[in-house]
């Protein structure tokens, strides 16, 4: 099994030294009849072993698009990636041949879905759809694979493993699929666990199990783990750092601790505004007024003016704001990021 | 599940009395004299006509002469035909030739379709998936009544490919041209349903997940989309072999195929009273249980479904 992973390893130009996972200036394009789609538009940011990346967005700012050409599972046709690069340890993925990038998938890189139920295939066994991840990877028998697969049904806390290996999809409840579907993530010990939105289809009670699970788990195998997600609460709790994604831009990365104290981009300090808290008891609550930019006509210069309170004449032109350096490891995409952070 | 079947096959014998029962009215309502039908333009003798008036219980009310029927074929007894054959010993005849013929037809159609149905709903929009559409099309818009003899005119007789008719023991070669024909009026829909349901199952979630656990397009394809895509053609091709046995009493008159439907197309002609219903309750009971089969299978394929 290591042998088989050793293999892996040898990427021409890997670096164990390099950063686990960089994304640098990546650009994701929809090609549909209404025209092109901008999805993706600039993303940055890295990843380091043992850590917890929350990307935080409404639903369309280009989370999941960013998520999927990581995994290059991106629908192409219509989606491309225009841009940018994904360093997995300073390899390039996407220069990759499609042969190579399919062993880092799972092995390397692996993701869990929103929906399990949908995400999981109906007519196989939960035990099938586990196994086939040692046998195609690993080449194992269906005895050893069936084993393994019991195994990580026990890691993730699926009581009786042994019984419900030969059970579909649609017997588990919601939280129990979603554990399934993290098994199947972590089958092959990736380095790097993509999360894109886990708990949105679950109730809250078991939310929390899911995010304390995920989280037990990156600790015991020092993962870096990138949570995508739109829910601020989840967020506080887990993440190390957030990068905040608007309209295909992360416009402002941060610790969780001074992104929450002292936000540096007017979007995120809006977002943290509408946050319902249990002092704001009979006040109305702040919204972000407005709507999201069509993807395919996003304003000139900054993405966020025609919404910002804080958006002057160089906001409406381009170019659009580059990123400022607001502290160490830490950025903004506004011109006016002292002007945000100093209130 | 064992409920289950048992709950449907009970319905089955209500239907099978129901159906039987019908057609035997159609064939009695139809009769005008089968008598003089039989002996075509000749003259009949009285002693004749009476003799077999009362063989065929021809004076009796409707309902005794169909429980007279059902007495003698719950028996085994099909009776005889009123050409003077048994009717049992025509079916041993026929039904090995036309279950050749479907089975033909219909192993032809569902390769032909699902094939052709993967790779349009693999390449939607390509030139060959607007081909297979303009070519169901035109399979869909032409009835069999028309397509069977262009079919022997054409690859019969002006091309000279296959034999223009089958004859009475007919070999493979002579049957495959009707059976393609036969299984033309399937193909098409076949064919739809794959490609539209390969097309939908590629856009689910569940494939997605496979591409992310690294496997490879021809696993995503052959294993995770086609199991999923089968389940509706599968049940089509059942319901099918039902649209193939009323297609072959036209396919197997125009070739000569001494099967079912050449039987059953000589009966109707000859309002030949009990060989049509006799041939028409074994079609009824295939056509049943071939549905029931089609259920079962249904829940075989799709663990989603659980009779109770």
């Amino acid at each position: 099994m290591t042998d088989i992973k050793a293999k892996i390893d040898v990427l021409p130009g890997l670096d164990p030294r390099a950063p686990l996972l960089e994304v640098n200036d990546l650009h994701v394009e929809f090609r549909t009849q209404y025209g092109i789609s901008r999805a993706v538009n600039g993303a940055n940011f890295t990843l380091a072993p043992g850590e917890t990346l929350a990307i935080l967005g409404e639903s369309g700012c280009g989370k999941s698009v960013t998520a999927q050409a990581i995994m290059g599972i991106l629908d192409s046709p219509p989606g491309f990636i225009t841009k940018g690069e994904v360093k997995y340890r300073g390899v390039d993925l996407l220069k990759l041949p499609e042969k190579e990038r399919r062993k880092v998938r799972a092995n390397q890189i692996a993701m869990i879905f929103q929906d399990a139920l949908s995400a999981l295939n109906p007519v196989f066994t939960v035990g099938y759809q586990l196994a086939e991840l040692f046998r195609v990877h690993r080449g194992m028998s269906r005895g050893d694979a069936k084993k393994r697969s019991i195994e990580l049904l026990d890691q993730v806390k699926i009581p009786a493993a042994r019984a419900r290996i030969g059970d579909y999809p649609h017997q588990f409840s919601g939280g129990m699929r979603q554990r399934v579907m993290i098994a199947m993530a972590l089958a092959l010990d990736p380095e790097v666990l993509i999360a894109d939105e886990p708990t949105t289809a679950l109730d809250v009670t078991v939310q929390a199990q899911i995010m304390g699970l995920l989280a037990e788990l990156q600790q015991q195998r020092n993962m870096g783990l990138i949570l995508i997600t739109h829910d601020m609460g989840v967020v506080a709790d887990v993440a190390d750092r957030i990068s905040v994604m608007y309209a295909g831009k992360v416009v402002e990365e941060a610790g969780v601790y001074d992104i929450y104290a002292r936000p540096a981009h007017p979007y995120a300090k809006a977002l943290l505004e509408s946050i319902p808290r249990l002092d704001m008891k009979g006040q109305q609550l702040n919204v972000i007024k407005g709507l999201p930019p069509a993807l395919t006509a996003i304003p000139q210069g900054c993405a966020f003016n025609p919404r910002c309170a804080y958006a002057q004449d160089v906001c409406r032109q381009d170019p659009a704001p580059p990123s400022y350096i607001v502290a160490p490891g830490r950025t903004s995409r506004c011109h006016f990021w002292r002007d945000v952070v100093g209130e | 599940m064992f409920r289950y079947i048992v709950r449907r096959l009970l319905q089955m014998v209500l239907t099978f009395f129901g159906a039987t029962f019908f057609v035997y009215a159609l064939m009695f309502a139809n009769q005008d004299d089968p008598i003089q039908a039989l002996a075509g333009e000749r003259p009949i003798t009285e002693s004749v006509r009476q003799a077999l008036t009362e063989r065929y219980h021809l004076d009796d009310p409707f309902l005794l002469q169909y429980w007279y029927y059902m007495k003698g074929m719950l028996t085994g007894d099909f009776g005889t035909s009123l050409t003077g054959r048994k009717i049992s010993d025509m079916m041993e005849v026929a039904w090995p030739v036309t279950i050749k013929l479907g089975l033909i037809a219909i192993v032809i159609a569902a390769a032909v379709a699902v094939t052709s149905g993967v790779i349009a709903g693999i390449r939607r929009g390509s030139i060959f998936d607007n081909v297979t559409l303009v070519i169901t099309l035109i399979i869909l818009s032409l009835p069999i009544v028309v397509l069977a003899p262009l079919a022997q005119l054409i690859f019969g007789i002006k091309l000279g490919w296959f034999p223009p008719t089958a004859g009475a023991t007919p070999t493979f070669w002579a049957l495959l041209l009707p059976a393609l024909v036969l299984g033309s009026l399937v193909i098409a829909t076949e064919l739809r349903v794959t490609r539209s349901s390969v097309a939908e199952n590629l856009r689910s979630d569940y494939v997605r997940t496979a591409r992310a656990k690294g496997l490879s397009r021809k696993r995503v394809i052959g294993v995770h989309v086609l199991r999923n895509s089968l389940i509706p053609v599968v049940t089509l091709i059942g319901v099918d072999i039902g649209g193939l046995m009323s297609g072959a009493i036209v396919t197997e008159r125009i070739f000569n195929v001494p099967g079912v439907g050449f039987n059953l197309f000589r009966g109707i002609r000859t309002e030949d009273g009990p060989l049509v219903v006799g041939f028409v309750s074994i079609l009824v009971i295939v056509f049943l249980v071939v549905n029931l089969l089609v259920d079962l299978l249904y829940a075989a394929l799709d663990p989603r479904i659980r009779y109770e």
